[in-house]
């Protein structure tokens, strides 16, 4: 037997990573593809053409984040604000990442798209869910990224050439998305860090609204984490 | 603005919410220390109690609460992620 993987087997490998992680990412491709062409829409809405929300979708990837920039682009031109705001906006991705350290750290050049893929939706999976017997966790978080954020672009640019034929209304589908978290929130229980990510936020949010509680959030939660480790 | 403002104004987006996404994995890139390493395992159950909290950050009426719920029992009872989800999206639906 040779010791180097075959080039069948390194393919056999990818696609059995694919296969696995596709079901897992079926909530999202409800949820993304919905909320891709609300997005998608609203754009077109504000008179944007299919162009811009596709290359935001595409080199952004952080939905709340598109949403504001559409309206920023409406805005006199404020490029340190601009900058600012996303940090603001985005910090919870320092969460992820320190999360996802030790996971994401032996997946070579796929790293680069596992990193620039981290949305809230990707994070949630990939930070819960045990890769499977036998399956790549490289390959396997890669297709979770990639399908998630495929299925987001895709939402995005129907939402802006089509959105509007919709004679339906699936305003309900948002709740997949939470309902997706809840469900990792349970599976991933260890008392006394899910209690501190429960009532830390809420607290925050009810003082500080919905627009400004992440920050104060993220804050407290490191204290009070802190000490547990 | 114009198309040129616009282009940058959509770039400085880009940098700036991938430096967020990036910025752990440059500063502990070749050794973590012990303190954070820890703290990256003790993250996760309590960053997805704040995606559920941030999901519901606009919306947080009596709909949002039975369907939150539901999935709660629902996964309480059956521990299946698909069964879960479906039932609270078609309740909520519903509502």
């Amino acid at each position: 037997m040779p010791k180097q993987p075959t080039v069948f087997q390194a393919v056999m490998n990818i696609t059995s990573a694919a296969k696995a992680s596709f079901p897992f990412t079926l909530p999202i491709l409800a949820g993304f593809l919905f909320l891709g062409m609300t997005y998608g829409l609203y754009t077109h809405q504000l008179g944007f053409s299919f162009i811009y929300p596709l290359c935001m979708a595409l080199f952004i990837f952080a939905g709340s984040m598109e949403f504001l920039t559409t309206s920023l682009l409406l805005l006199p031109f404020a490029p340190v604000q601009t900058f600012l705001l996303t940090l603001m906006v985005n910090a919870r991705h320092l969460f992820y990442g320190l999360s996802m350290l030790d996971r994401y750290r032996h997946t070579g050049k796929k790293k680069w798209f596992l990193i620039f893929g981290l949305c809230d939706e990707t994070f949630s999976l990939t930070a819960s869910i045990q890769v499977p017997e036998g399956i790549d966790a490289g390959w396997f978080y890669f297709f979770i990224t990639l399908f998630n954020y495929v299925y987001w672009v895709l939402g995005a640019l129907l939402g802006s050439l089509i959105g509007q034929l919709l004679p339906f209304n699936l305003d309900g589908l948002s709740f997949v998305m939470t309902a997706m978290f809840v469900v990792l929130f349970m599976d991933g229980w260890k008392t006394k860090s899910s209690l501190i990510g429960l009532i830390l936020p809420t607290i925050c949010l009810l003082i500080f609204g919905p627009n400004q509680f992440i920050i104060p959030s993220m804050i407290l939660m490191v204290i009070a984490l802190w000490r547990q480790t | 603005m114009n198309t040129q403002e616009q282009i940058l104004t959509i770039g400085l987006v880009v940098l700036a919410t991938f430096l967020t996404r990036a910025l752990p994995f440059w500063l502990f890139k070749k050794r973590t220390p012990k303190k954070i390493e820890q703290l990256g395992k003790v993250l996760p159950p309590a960053v997805l109690g704040l995606l559920v909290i941030y999901s519901l950050r606009e919306q947080h009426g009596l709909k949002e609460l039975i369907a939150v719920l539901v999935v709660v029992l629902t996964h309480q009872l059956k521990h299946n992620f698909f069964l879960s989800i479906l039932l609270g999206t078609l309740i909520y639906f519903m509502l």
